[in-house]
């Protein structure tokens, strides 16, 4: 009851965090603050999500297969974000979200 | 999940896919195009999940929506840096209902033909007798690599030949030089550490899905499709360069599938029991064989593919995925 109480409680907060992330993609003015909201729905979003369901898993590899898919979603988010950001700063049309694509 | 939530969840994904299908076809843009395409692909893999076909999920998200996305994304990298690309108008008037009425003509055929056709029949009974004999537990395994093993070796050696007709578009003199445009990492940067983190847990993953797909969803094509991402992030991150195409092992890994696979169907023929067709002692060591080969040979000749034709490195350098100049 207590556990089921839980994962509603940690799932709807995950799902609030991807609905910022998404509104802040949609609303905001440039490249590097688009990534900044983006960060928050693949970080704690996702993470919040994952620990949700964890908290329902039958097993306890399925714990490890959330734990692994949140820090494979993680890596390449992280790395994702510092590759369009370099590539935002090297064409100055996309820094100022002028371009609809990088 | 209760009954109505689960419906409530499919046509939530129904009218997703379609709007991620109109969204593909009508935006402007060839870049957003693309995009909505590969959201698309993963809106169907969803899709196939919810109807219980695990395996096709798997192969439309690794094959339909990844590979592919990433095949037409290099696409229009490489239209725009040769100054080639330009944003299609919206098709109006008469052009316009030709593409739309050929659309409504499949949907139609395809609606008629599914209250036209009889049900078919179901295969519950007939594999599950014939299923023990295959060498595998995973129904889908024992129909590509036994029941139907002549479809799969036809795709293997179809892959192939789409890897030749990509180089055929390199230059003349670019022959010898190594395959696709060259990358540029900064030294101990962002990209080079991701290349050195994620191969070796792609490399499980790939071969954990080759060798689960005995018994369980996976398979050769799943399992190849990772590896091949595996190579692409490796030679992206500068942690290996590519090779030319008359390197010997980038061949011998190209041919050693189709090989194997033919190799396998002959030697069976000579010992009687017809070309590809497996007795059931040796089923499970000839699919295992079959499959572990055709796994490195679908990862390298997808890799060649985003890779593309043989480009001499005076040519147009790449786009530096973190931003260091050549």
């Amino acid at each position: 009851m207590w556990l089921d109480l839980a994962s509603f409680a940690l799932t709807a907060l995950g799902l609030f965090f991807f609905v910022a992330g998404t509104a802040g993609l949609l609303r905001f003015p440039d490249t590097f603050s688009r990534l900044h909201a983006l960060t928050k729905a693949d970080n704690l979003g996702l993470g919040c999500v994952a620990l949700g369901v964890a908290l329902q898993a039958g097993h306890w590899t399925d714990v490890l297969k959330l734990v692994l898919i949140w820090a494979l979603a993680l890596l390449a988010a992280g790395t994702v974000a510092q590759l369009v950001a370099r590539a935002a700063l090297a064409e100055p049309r996309a820094r100022k979200g002028e371009g609809e694509r990088p | 999940m209760t009954g109505a939530a689960a419906l409530m969840l499919d046509l939530l994904l129904v009218v997703l896919v379609a709007f991620a299908g109109w969204a593909a076809l009508a935006g402007r843009g060839v870049f957003r195009a693309v995009v909505f395409f590969i959201a698309y692909g993963l809106l169907v893999a969803l899709g196939w999940v919810r109807l219980g076909a695990v395996n096709v999920a798997l192969a439309e998200a690794a094959i339909g929506a990844g590979l592919t996305g990433v095949l037409l994304l290099a696409t229009v990298g490489r239209l725009e840096r040769a100054g080639a690309a330009r944003d299609v108008p919206l098709m109006r008037g008469a052009a316009a209902w030709v593409p739309a009425l050929a659309g409504l003509a499949v949907t139609g055929a395809l609606v008629w033909a599914w209250f036209a056709l009889p049900l078919p029949e179901s295969p519950g009974p007939q594999l599950a007798e014939a299923l023990p004999r295959s060498g595998v537990e995973n129904p889908v395994t024992a129909v590509l690599l036994n029941f139907r093993s002549w479809d799969t070796l036809l795709e293997a050696i179809v892959l192939l030949a789409a890897l030749l007709g990509v180089w055929m578009l390199g230059r003349d003199g670019d022959w010898t030089a190594p395959l696709g445009l060259r990358q540029h990492v900064r030294e101990g940067g962002v990209m080079a550490g991701f290349g050195r983190v994620l191969p070796p847990l792609g490399l499980l993953v790939g071969v954990w899905l080759l060798w689960a797909g005995a018994d369980a969803p996976g398979g050769a094509f799943q399992g190849g499709t990772v590896l091949a991402a595996v190579i692409v992030v490796a030679l992206m991150a500068g942690v290996a360069a590519p090779p030319g195409v008359d390197a010997l092992p980038l061949r011998v890994a190209l041919v050693l599938g189709p090989g194997v696979f033919l190799g396998a169907g002959l030697v069976l023929a000579a010992l009687g029991a017809g070309f590809l067709t497996l007795p059931e002692a040796q089923a499970k060591a000839v699919i295992v064989a079959v499959e572990t080969a055709l796994t490195l040979s679908i990862a390298v000749t997808l890799a060649g593919l985003v890779l593309g034709p043989p480009t001499a490195p005076n040519g147009a350098a790449a786009r530096t995925p973190d931003g260091a100049r050549p």
